[in-house]
């Protein structure tokens, strides 16, 4: 690497003092490598991007424009104020509320964020379970909308023992979404369809499939007219773990423990092995004997119960009554959960919780402020854009690139520079540091 | 080793080295018969005669209005007795289905026109069997030129998704394309009061959205499909932030409706059925067969639709014959993203509707499989758009005429026909090779 | 046209894959760029050819100095090429193939499609080529592929034209017939880049050798060189050329193939017919030209194809019906034809990629679980035994060279009870100390008295391997010959001539090629 190069320059004069520079530019190229700070740092850019898209629309920011050559302070001070409003209800909604009357309510928003992480965790893990064995699902909307339909039914069409029926309501649920999963897998595996598209169709089929069972009296078993289930029974509902004023259910533990079953599954078991092989050369793991048809759909069907048991989580914890709109965009954001996660298990994990906090503290910042929740979305898509993008973030930040070579690539960018070394000017390193 | 050239292994050698010479002939011996599509055909066949001849009711009639109001010359309606006209149409189906069995066991190829007259049949028969005895016209002109309006966002994102995927770029972002180039003609529609504004503008998001995948994508090599995904999030985000704040708080500014005017084409706008379907339309309508038609001819005739498909197919190859890959791909996409934009405006000012949150509701996904159905063909992806069309256009009209079969099952449609289609049920998909592969010197 | 080259060097990162190359081809000269896998031949015509830009140095056409920002630049002052992975595109026709960048258009843009099959049916006639204009790619052989590639560059008046490893894809006698070409258009004043690692060719064709070693001109040489000479050159110290072994001692029929017949997804016939009987303890050489049935035939037997006839026999057993796995353990070694996408996972650590075919069998796993520390154990121990370099066994394969990921290949398959191996092309892209490891290791599993099938292209580890060839053309078995055939009946069988004829036409036909063999061994 060119720092290293520098070092040994024998010629070079105040050698001290340039190699402590270049231990700092190490440090930094290192520091920018890891995707901790490229995460962190797609955050802030999100974030930033967020404002300006507050202030953008704010009517008491645009009405200090129309007044800002004369006084710019105030357009400055409203922007502030109005930016610190906003995020500091959105944080106050997702971790803790020191505004609140109680203890309690002061608690509550963290809690709140668990609720909305169950079915992005159960969900992003079956997303990134297909991600790693090389399969795009985007089906994850209809997984969920089918976990969720199954896991409805079953909950309140039927009477059941305590515990059992609420077993059979989330294996059902998942079964809803393994089968929705796995018709892209066995096809895929039978015919070579493109698991995108299949998945993509699937999602469709499924939202009409779910209005069309909606309008069935035999369905929905309520007697009116309304496209909305009964409730579930109690016997089938996700216990309370807190009680009293809060929402947080058992799903969080099922969330948990997919967690680390997922992680057993990829890193620890045959089958993981082979999903993985496949994941990264199919032809050579057909060659050494996987059976890749059936490790296909399998990885599909899999990630497609996972997808379902979060739709029948997001039931029986939060919804109990099965709606047209009860996956609302969590299939897509299973998929920026599982992106952002990389496809790992912990990752994925803490993508959900994260992606959670947006989503409750968008709430709050919706009531307070009166900022539409679809920011939310906006957050999201851009730190997950960014992830992929490592290299823009770097460009963004002034961050050097990892494998030594100037941000860009430009032939004539590249001819200044060798012009530039020639004559003894700063390297490469040196000028991004600046 | 002993010597292997024995006499013997000499002549038997030869006779293997002389079987070499007829292998045309061993290739259709032992080529499979295809028996997937007669089979098809006689179940559908079947089906027809079953449900649609049977289930009619006896004595009914099917009415057909072919006439609108203003028609030049009128024609008068047409009564079908339903039975009788659906055992007919499902016994012209059945022969159809015996020849097609012949000819598959046969090996004769036989043309298009036989799942054209097949598909012809099957749905006038349903159709019959849909109105019979309701005392309900069903308004051929409406069901028609609702298909070609139902459409016009298909066909305009189809030949997006067809433009870029030529050239080596997969774009899921079709929806969020429609949906940008949606709110855009509204605003910009509504902010000059002028709906042509709107459709000047529309473009601009369409072609931004495909900007933005291109970038990720070449520059920085992240997955298409990933980049498409997360862009229709994005769209949806902002559009709907945008439409929660500003359009509301001032919707007389920003989001009035404007509606582009009809203009019938004199002359060919009075010929019966097709004249109103095709040529009373808005300009829209008209820049869409101009695209289509660009197209098909610019695809596979032009220097640009040449290098376009060597780029999406080898882009090596087109790198040493000194086509700029990057470039090549970054225009196709920002282009193709502008006729997106179009389509997106028929949901605004093409329909004369203000702009609504998530409006485009889906239809570029369809607009996707209408594209992968016409197997990235201009024309066939015109087709394939013109039959999604077909088919929510019926799930309309039945559901305001009363209809025993449930408008989502005909809604459903085009996925399902889109999944059959990428298992291969109608002959090998083969997309551009290239597709969705980064190129890296 | 005349082209130099001044101290060009190319680096891709850190690694410098052209240092200071110095080279100068005079016009209507024939030069021969010698090297091994890996040397940097390729890299440095990509290059000249303008497809990569160099970090140091310059090139010089008849004295000018140029700079090309692509491949038009290049082909605008006259430089063709013809690479060595073909750059056409499969679903193109001919005539649009060798227009394309170069369109004759008429108005807005749309092509003058006759005027496109107008020239290249001027350029066949020229040359003698029998090429349709309108045959899609994917439907010609190799070798007329290659035409069109030639037509290609000649249609746009290439003066110096680059042929990376031409060769390679092609029998002894297409060979002829390029060297023809190439003949005639020296005559024209063309100069000719020829690029190959073949001994043979540069003797028999070139009017002047350069070796190139490790990015580095190491030095020139007149077709009146001997092998040897070239080949230390090539590889920096003494070489063998040819690896020591004992005579065969066959047993009794260990492995065997009857009437196996492969039909492909497209429904042609690939494999017709084939039938093999390999003793243990005999190596058996499977030659033919690249596409001629042999890939199917090794994937028919591992299982990668179905095979629509006939049996695979391995000690009694019918092995036909089984599934890969259930062919992997009843002890086929198998190490197949190309090494990134069938033989290892790039991203996989190399004790991953060493228990890829046994990860769920005894003692790496319980058939659930896996057993890491286990895996990670036997991996060091065998790579060691094979002298893989490396790192860490923790570290992805990918961090290693061609030869030692296929030494970790090796390792794999006979680290396991094998009772038959088989591999296909198993020194593709290897240097040539590699090369020796594996025939070495190859001879080992013979003398243990294992069958053994070679899939190869290469005449000359054919002929250093095989204690039998077999030669397939067209998805038949031409025929079954003795380890030491002259080269020139093995090719006129790998074209599909019976053995009779073969051995009567060789006699009185010699190749160039095999003419200049016979020049060195006088
Ligand atoms: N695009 C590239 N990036 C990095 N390394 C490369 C690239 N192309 C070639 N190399 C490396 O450069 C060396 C020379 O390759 P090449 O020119 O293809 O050899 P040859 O043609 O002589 O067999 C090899 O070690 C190869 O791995
Ligand atoms: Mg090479």
């Amino acid at each position: 690497m060119s720092t290293e190069k520098k070092n040994n320059d024998p010629a070079e004069p105040g050698g001290a003092l340039k190699e402590a520079e270049s231990r700092l530019h190490y440090a930094v190229r290192e520091l920018s490598q890891s995707s901790w700070v490229i995460t962190l740092l797609s955050v802030v850019v999100a974030l930033v991007v967020g404002a300006l898209l507050i202030l953008a629309t704010n009517p008491q920011v645009q009405s200090t424009m129309g007044y800002f050559f004369a006084q710019p302070g105030d357009f400055f001070l409203t922007s502030f104020e109005v930016i610190r409003d906003a995020y500091s209800a959105l944080f106050r909604g997702a971790v803790y509320d020191w505004q609140a009357a109680t203890p309690e309510r002061s608690i509550r928003p963290i809690t709140e964020t668990l609720v909305n992480a169950v079915p992005l965790i159960l969900a992003g893990l079956g997303i990134a379970i297909g991600f790693r064995s090389g399969m795009l699902n985007i089906g994850g909307q209809g997984q969920i909308i089918l976990g969720a339909t199954c896991a409805a039914f079953i909950g309140y069409a039927y009477q059941l023992p305590l515990g059992a029926h609420l077993l059979l309501a989330l294996v059902g649920g998942a079964l809803g979404g393994a089968i929705w999963g796995g018709i892209a897998g066995v096809l895929k595996a039978k015919t070579g369809a493109n698991e995108v598209i299949v998945t993509i169709m699937l999602n469709n089929i499924a939202l009409y499939l779910l209005a069309w069972l909606l309008r069935q009296q035999w369905f929905v078993q309520t007697g009116s007219n309304q496209p909305i289930s009964a409730p579930v029974e109690d016997s089938a509902r996700l216990f309370g773990l807190l009680g009293g004023g809060f929402r947080l259910h058992a799903g969080i533990l099922l969330a948990i423990a997919a967690t680390v079953f997922v992680w057993w599954l990829l890193e620890r078991s045959t089958l993981g092995f082979e999903f993985r092989a496949i994941g990264e050369n199919p032809e050579a793991a057909r060659t050494a004997g996987v059976n890749v048809p059936k490790a296909t759909a399998l990885v599909l069907i899999i990630g497609g119960g996972l997808c379902g048991l979060g739709g029948a989580a997001h039931l029986l914890g939060t919804e109990y009554r099965l709606g047209a709109g009860i996956a609302g965009t969590l299939g897509f954001d299973a998929i920026t959960v599982a992106l952002l996660g990389r496809s790992k298990p912990l990752g994925t994990f803490l993508a959900g919780v994260l992606f959670g906090g947006l989503r409750a503290g968008g709430v709050l910042m919706q009531a307070q402020t009166g900022t539409p929740i679809d920011i939310v979305l906006v957050l999201q898509s851009v730190i997950v854009l960014l992830i992929a993008a490592p290299p823009l973030v770097r460009a963004i930040f002034f961050l050097p690139n990892p494998d030594g070579k100037p941000r860009s690539t430009g032939r004539r960018r590249l001819r200044n520079q060798q012009a530039a070394e020639a004559a003894e000017q700063p390297t490469p390193t040196q000028e991004v540091s600046k | 080793m002993s010597d292997q050239h024995t006499p013997e292994q000499a002549t038997e050698v030869e006779t293997t080295a002389v079987q070499a010479q007829p292998l045309q002939e061993a290739e259709s011996r032992l080529q499979p018969i295809k028996w997937k599509f007669p089979i098809t055909y006689a179940l559908l066949a079947l089906l027809s005669l079953s449900a649609f001849t049977f289930l009619s009711p006896t004595g009914a009639v099917t009415q057909f209005r072919l006439a609108t109001a203003s028609d030049f010359v009128t024609l008068p309606a047409v009564n079908i007795p339903s039975f009788a006209g659906a055992l007919v149409l499902s016994l012209l189906q059945l022969g159809l289905a015996a020849l097609a069995i012949y000819c598959a066991a046969r090996r004769i190829k036989l043309g298009v026109w036989l799942p054209m007259l097949f598909g012809l049949f099957f749905v006038l028969a349903f159709l019959i069997y849909a109105g019979a005895g309701r005392g309900a016209f069903i308004p051929v002109v409406t069901l028609l030129a609702g298909a070609l309006m139902l459409s016009v966002p298909l066909i305009f994102g189809a030949m997006c998704g067809l433009v870029g995927e030529r050239s080596g770029i997969i774009n899921i972002a079709i929806e969020g394309q429609l949906l940008a180039g949606a709110f855009l003609a509204a605003v910009a529609a509504s902010f000059f009061t002028s709906a042509y504004v709107g459709l000047l503008a529309a473009p601009f998001a369409g072609a931004a959205v495909g900007g933005l995948l291109v970038w990720f994508a070449v520059k920085y090599h992240v997955n298409q499909i990933i980049v498409g995904v997360v862009l229709n999030v994005l769209v949806i985000g902002l559009t709907s932030f945008l439409y929660s704040t500003v359009l509301t708080q001032n919707s007389e500014m920003w989001n009035a409706r404007q509606q582009l005017p009809r203009l019938p084409i004199p002359g060919l706008s009075q010929i019966p059925i097709i004249g109103p379907v095709l040529f009373n339309q808005t300009i829209l309508v008209y820049l869409m067969y101009v695209i289509v038609f660009a197209l098909h001819i610019l695809v596979f005739k032009s220097r640009w639709g040449l290098r376009m498909r060597a780029v999406g197919e080898h882009p090596k190859a087109a790198d040493t014959v000194g086509i700029n890959v990057a470039r090549t791909r970054i225009f196709n996409t920002v282009l193709a993203g502008g006729i997106a934009g179009l389509g997106g405006a028929y949901f605004t000012v093409g329909q004369g509707l203000a702009f609504g949150q998530e409006m485009s509701a889906g239809q570029g996904f369809i607009a996707l499989a209408a594209m992968i159905l016409g197997r990235w063909n201009p024309k066939g992806a015109l087709l394939a758009a013109l039959l999604f069309g077909f088919s929510s256009s019926v799930g309309q009209v039945l559901s305001t005429i009363g209809t025993p079969v449930p408008s989502e099952m005909l809604l459903m449609l085009p996925y399902v026909i889109t999944i059959f289609a990428v298992a291969g049920f109608v002959g090998r998909v083969r997309p551009p090779a290239a597709e969705g592969v980064p190129y890296i010197k | 046209m005349k082209l130099q080259l001044k101290g060009v060097t190319k680096r891709f990162g850190t690694f410098t894959a052209n240092d200071r190359i110095d080279l100068t081809v005079q016009p209507g000269e024939i030069h021969a760029l010698l090297g091994e896998n890996g040397a940097g031949k390729s890299t440095l015509m990509n290059t000249i050819y303008g497809l990569y830009s160099p970090e140091e140095g310059e090139i010089l056409l008849d004295d000018k100095r140029v700079t090309f920002n692509g491949p038009g630049d290049a082909v605008e002052a006259g430089i063709g090429m013809v690479h060595q992975h073909f750059m056409l595109i499969p679903v193109f026709s001919v005539t649009e193939s060798v227009m394309l960048g170069y369109e004759p258009t008429k108005t807005a843009g749309i092509i003058d499609f006759a005027e496109a099959r107008r020239r290249v049916q001027e350029i066949s006639a020229r040359f003698g080529f029998d090429v349709d204009p309108d045959a899609m790619i994917e439907d010609l052989p190799v070798g007329a592929q290659q035409r069109v590639e030639i037509i290609k560059a000649l249609s746009r008046d290439a003066r110096v034209l680059i042929l990376d490893e031409p060769t390679a894809v092609l029998t002894p006698q297409e060979t002829d017939e390029l060297i023809a070409i190439m003949r005639q258009l020296k005559e024209s004043g063309t100069s000719i880049v020829f690029i190959t690692h073949k001994l043979r060719e540069v003797r028999a064709i070139a009017d002047k050798i350069t070796v190139i070693r490790r990015g580095k001109i190491v030095g020139e040489a007149l077709p009146d060189s001997t092998e040897t000479e070239l080949a230390s050159l090539m590889v920096g110290r003494e070489v063998n050329l040819t690896t020591q072994k004992d005579p065969a001692e066959p047993g009794d029929v260990g492995f065997s193939v009857q009437d196996l017949t492969v039909v492909s997804r497209a429904g042609k016939v690939v494999l017709d017919n084939v039938s093999l009987d390999i003793a243990r303890g005999e190596i058996l050489c499977v030659a033919g030209v690249d596409g001629n049935g042999q890939t199917e035939l090794a994937e028919a037997i591992l299982g990668l194809r179905e095979a629509v006839d006939g049996t695979i026999t391995l000690d009694g057993t019918n092995l036909r019906r089984m599934s890969v796995k259930d062919r992997l353990n009843a002890g086929i070694g198998f190490v197949p034809e190309d090494r990134s996408t069938d033989g290892v996972i790039p991203a996989f650590s190399i004790t991953e990629n060493f228990v890829l075919d046994q990860y769920d069998q005894q003692p790496y796993s319980n058939g659930v679980a896996m057993k890491p520390s286990v895996m990670r154990e036997a991996a060091v121990e065998q790579t060691s035994r094979f002298d893989v370099r490396l790192g860490t066994v923790d570290d992805p394969i990918s961090t290693l060279s061609g030869g030692n990921q296929q030494k970790v290949v090796l390792a794999r398959e006979m680290s396991r009870d094998i009772r038959f191996f088989l591999a296909s092309q198993p020194t593709r892209g290897l240097d040539v100390g590699s090369i020796e490891f594996v025939h070495r290791t190859i001879i080992e599993e013979r003398d243990k008295g294992t069958p053994c099938l070679i899939v190869s292209t290469e005449l000359d580890e054919v002929s250093n391997l095989a204690d039998r060839i077999a030669v397939m053309y067209r998805g038949v078995v031409v025929g079954i010959v003795p380890g030491d055939t002259d080269r020139d009946v093995l090719g006129l069988m790998m074209a599909g001539v019976p053995v009779e004829e073969a051995y009567a036409q060789a006699k009185d036909h010699h190749t160039i090629l095999g003419g200049a063999d016979e020049g060195a061994q006088a």
